[in-house]
């Protein structure tokens, strides 16, 4: 069976980008967190919607799972192939399709990756940038997006979603639709006035569709940039800190972070807030605004802004900032993963408390941080730890320390962001039933044969 | 297995897989490929489990590992500085690894198998070895400021030795006291020591450091950059310590010497840079200066350049053993490609293993009216006035 899987999957691709041999199937079994590994029979790479059209009919027909998978770094296991199958890795398909500089957006294909985003605007369009998630260069737009990514304009545009304007995307049956104004009209430039269709791709981990384009909205890039970090010692202060700081709308980003490391930020709050003008004036008016906002606070000496000299400034003006795949070697062995749970601001100091009683409770290595979304609308919250991959007691702290931290972001009313399987078990538990029971019977329309990344977002 | 205490602790992010600007996948085997597998972290998490004995090692894993082109951009791009330096070298001692199991892909064993009875990796009689000079006046070394040592390609493959005979040619014009190394010299090493071949290495080294010290060698102008970075780097600690330059370094500052013609029409070069003398021995100025230098020559810059610079694919001994080849996506199509797209006119290379994989991937490209690859050696040789006159 798998050897006649991986001979028609050869006819589609050829056979270069098809495998099913042990050493594919044991590396793409798993990701850098600690769910634990579930091997693909066969792992194929199109390179082109007709491909994977053509992949997932052939799945239909054989009844075989099929998993998406763009840089496979969502930590949360979440392109393992629980039931087997097929996954199909995306990164041939990598093309910048089209820039529409006066509407401000780009179209990709469902493998680029957002180092190659930047590069492209870099070079072509200078003035003009996407929002940039801290994930490692190799990550692609379409695995960010279907999660409900954000990044370093999200205090500017929302999740990464929002900043969606269409896709196009193969359905589990094998149809290729457009959600979005490109499924009305040529350009890629909104979603509305249309029904939404791009919901049902977006959060399902994989489970609905597979996306091999995508309309995403640029920005102006600035000439002048720079980042201030603010520092406060009080949990319960950050709310109101972070409502005064987006009240201004002067930001692109904003990251809370509170790590053990190094020795100068333990105990302290900091928030780490970037933006840019495009002449100084613009960028001094605007740290004005910031700094002007949370005057109360520092006139009454409980919190203030770090001085940052100009060569540390560029450390944190990296984009993305490899500091956080850094974390990974904090216990020399090559493994992190975190809860990020989308939360409501206000339950900023409950998510910190929460965090520090975790770590210590399980004695992992930690980093808490959020990301703030929207004018304060919402936050990503993470609560990072750092395992030894080479040390299974290190491993399975971590694992123990991660679902501990699932269940209390759930109870703190926050909601585990591209959740893993257990944590989309407790989702599930908690979601109401008819809205549940809804996305079962919207998976049976698409994927009658219940192809598309099995095993997720299923009760049992 | 050496350095087996840093594979885990790879993150398998993949920082590694670009350049440093992010422009397009900058690992050679993995852009051939795709599969995670190929990549450096791919590498990696492979050679863990197969010391965990959690998969075998059989051809593919053979294949994986001897593909990569021991280039170095994973070296350069690693996200994590504590360990990053010992990735080439994990991977190296992943090889030797395999090969004392006797698992090596039948590409990598027949090459060995040729320089180990031969010497060279053609397989040919060393007393071919200078038959590339034939019917040029140059001297054979005795004593000259210089030695050239010429690597198996410039010796026996046509077009190495075409590319030989020009640079020999111009040190000559040059003035450079020099002269070639009158006994049969053996296969520098360089990829012998990359494929993880240690003993065959030191033996070939050995070898040429005592032609080397009985003629009383101290300074070495070499053809390829291979050589370049196995004498210079890996001869010392053999007991072979000599002054050593590629080429282009001896020829940048010689180029005021060359009878450069004024008249020659605009031509617009990229240099691709080759991993040996760039990324391992950071030199990314010699060859630049070379170029900037001829009258009439534009530089553009590809994408990748410098510390960023794709490799062609024929490194760590893939030139002659073939791994990567097939598919549209070799590094060498891809960097022709890149090429064409800056708008060069000419492919500049300083190497001849370089200049053979790009003439190929030209053509496969079917760039060939487009754009052609030169070694620098010619460029410069195109652009001298033959009367000899110098300016
Ligand atoms: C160090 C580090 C920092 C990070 N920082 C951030 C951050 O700042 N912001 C952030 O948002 N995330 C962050 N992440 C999380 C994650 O890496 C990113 O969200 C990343 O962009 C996911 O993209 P990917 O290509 O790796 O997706 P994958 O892991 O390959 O896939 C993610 C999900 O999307 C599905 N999928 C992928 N491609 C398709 C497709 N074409 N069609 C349909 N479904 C698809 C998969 O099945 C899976 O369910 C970080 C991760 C790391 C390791
Ligand atoms: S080698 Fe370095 S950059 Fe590459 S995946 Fe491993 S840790 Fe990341
Ligand atoms: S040395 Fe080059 S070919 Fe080898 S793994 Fe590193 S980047 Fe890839």
């Amino acid at each position: 069976m798998t050897a006649d899987l991986i001979a028609r999957l050869g006819k589609i691709t050829g056979p270069r980008y098809v495998s099913g041999a042990a050493e594919e199937r044991y590396l793409y079994s798993m990701d850098q967190g600690t769910m634990p590994p579930a091997a693909p029979d066969a792992v194929v790479m199109p390179k082109t919607t007709e491909e994977v059209r053509q992949i997932v009919m052939l799945a239909n027909k054989l009844k075989v799972p099929v998993v998406p998978m763009g840089a496979g770094l969502v930590l949360s296991g979440l392109t393992r192939a629980l039931k087997g199958g097929i996954v199909i890795d995306m990164k041939r398909m990598n093309r910048i399709v089209t820039v529409n500089p006066a509407s401000r957006y780009v179209v990709v294909e469902g493998g680029a990756s957002q180092g190659m985003l930047k590069a492209y605007l870099d070079k072509h369009h200078p003035d003009l940038k996407h929002s940039m998630p801290d994930a490692p260069p190799v990550a692609t737009l379409a695995g960010n997006i279907c999660i409900h990514g954000s990044g370093h304009l999200s205090v500017l545009g929302g999740s990464h979603s929002d900043m969606l304007n269409g896709m196009e995307v193969v359905l589990p049956s094998g149809e290729i639709i457009r959600t979005g104004s490109c499924g009305v009209s040529g350009g890629w430039f909104s979603r509305a006035p249309l029904p939404d269709l791009s919901g049902l791709f977006l959060g399902w981990s994989g489970t609905t569709g597979i996306v091999t384009r995508l309309g995403i909205k640029l920005f102006p890039k600035y000439r002048y940039n720079d980042v201030l970090i603010f520092v406060a010692e009080d949990p319960d202060l950050m709310p109101d800190m972070i409502s005064r700081l987006t009240s201004v709308q002067a930001a692109e980003d904003m990251t809370p972070w509170m790590t053990p490391k190094p020795d100068w930020a333990r105990g302290f709050l900091h928030i780490n807030i970037a933006w840019g003008g495009h002449t100084k004036k613009e960028l001094i008016f605007k740290r004005n605004l910031l700094q002007g906002s949370v005057r109360e606070y520092i006139d009454r000496k409980i919190a203030g802004f770090l001085p940052l000299p100009p060569p540390q400034k560029g450390r944190f003006l990296k984009i993305p900032s490899p500091d956080l795949a850094r974390f990974a070697d904090l216990r020399r062995g090559g493994g992190f993963e975190y809860v990020g749970a989308i939360m409501a601001i206000e339950h900023f100091p409950d998510a910190y408390r929460a965090g520090l009683a975790i770590a210590e409770k399980f004695n992992v290595a930690y980093s808490l941080g959020a990301r703030i979304i929207g004018a304060g609308h919402a936050m990503m919250f993470f609560f990072a730890y750092a395992f030894n991959r080479a040390d299974p007691e290190d491993v399975k702290r971590a694992s123990d320390a991660l679902e501990a931290t699932n269940t209390a972001a759930l109870e703190i009313g926050g909601i585990p962001w591209k959740a893993e399987l257990p944590a989309q078990k407790q989702i599930i538990e908690k979601m109401d039933p008819d809205t549940f029971a809804l996305m079962g019977r919207i998976r049976a329309v698409l994927d009658p044969n219940h192809i598309m990344n099995p095993g997720n977002w299923e009760k049992d | 297995m050496e350095h087996a205490e840093i594979l885990h602790r790879c993150f398998r992010c993949g920082y590694c897989k670009l350049p440093g600007n992010y422009a397009d996948i900058n690992c050679p085997a993995y852009l051939a490929y795709c599969f995670e597998t190929y990549a450096p972290g791919g590498r990696m998490w492979l050679l863990r489990a197969w010391l965990d004995n959690k998969i075998e090692a059989g051809s593919r894993f053979a294949e994986i590992m001897f593909s990569c082109t021991a280039c170095g951009n994973c070296v350069a791009q690693c996200a994590f500085p504590e360990f990053r330096d010992r990735l080439l070298l994990a991977f190296t001692a992943g090889r030797e690894a395999l090969l004392d199991a006797g698992t090596a892909p039948p590409s990598v064993r027949d090459w060995l198998t040729r320089i180990q009875n031969h010497g060279n990796a053609y397989g040919k009689p060393a007393k071919k070895s200078l038959e590339w000079a034939d019917g040029l006046e140059i001297d054979v070394f005795d004593g000259q400021e210089y030695a050239l040592f010429v690597d198996d390609t410039g010796i026996h493959e046509p077009r190495g030795r075409e590319i030989a005979r020009a640079v020999a040619t111009l040190l000559t014009t040059a003035g450079i006291s020099f002269g070639i190394i009158g006994k049969p010299c053996f296969s520098d090493g360089n990829d012998v020591k990359a494929m993880g071949e240690t003993a065959l290495f030191e033996s070939l080294a050995e070898k040429n450091i005592s032609i080397f010290n009985a003629l009383n060698i101290g300074k070495i102008i070499t053809l390829s950059p291979h050589s370049y970075n196995v004498l210079k780097n890996d001869y010392p600690a053999l007991g072979g310590q000599y002054q050593v330059f590629h080429y282009t370094q001896v020829l940048a500052f010689a180029m005021g010497r060359l009878p450069l013609s004024a008249d020659r029409p605009g031509l617009t070069v990229a240099l691709h840079d080759p991993c040996y003398l760039g990324r391992h021995n950071a030199d990314y100025a010699s060859a630049r200066m070379v170029l900037q230098a001829l009258p009439g020559v534009t530089m553009v810059e590809m994408d990748r350049n410098r510390a960023d610079a794709l490799c062609c694919g024929g490194g760590g001994g893939n030139f002659f053993t073939d791994l990567l080849s097939g598919g549209d996506d070799t590094p060498a199509r891809s960097r022709a490609r890149e090429a064409a797209a800056a708008g060069a006119q000419i492919l500049a290379v300083a190497c001849p293993l370089c200049a053979i994989m790009l003439e190929d991937a030209v053509k496969s490209e079917n760039l060939d009216k487009t754009i052609s690859v030169r070694e620098i050696s010619e460029i410069v040789e195109g652009r001298m006035d033959l009367q000899g006159n110098a300016r």
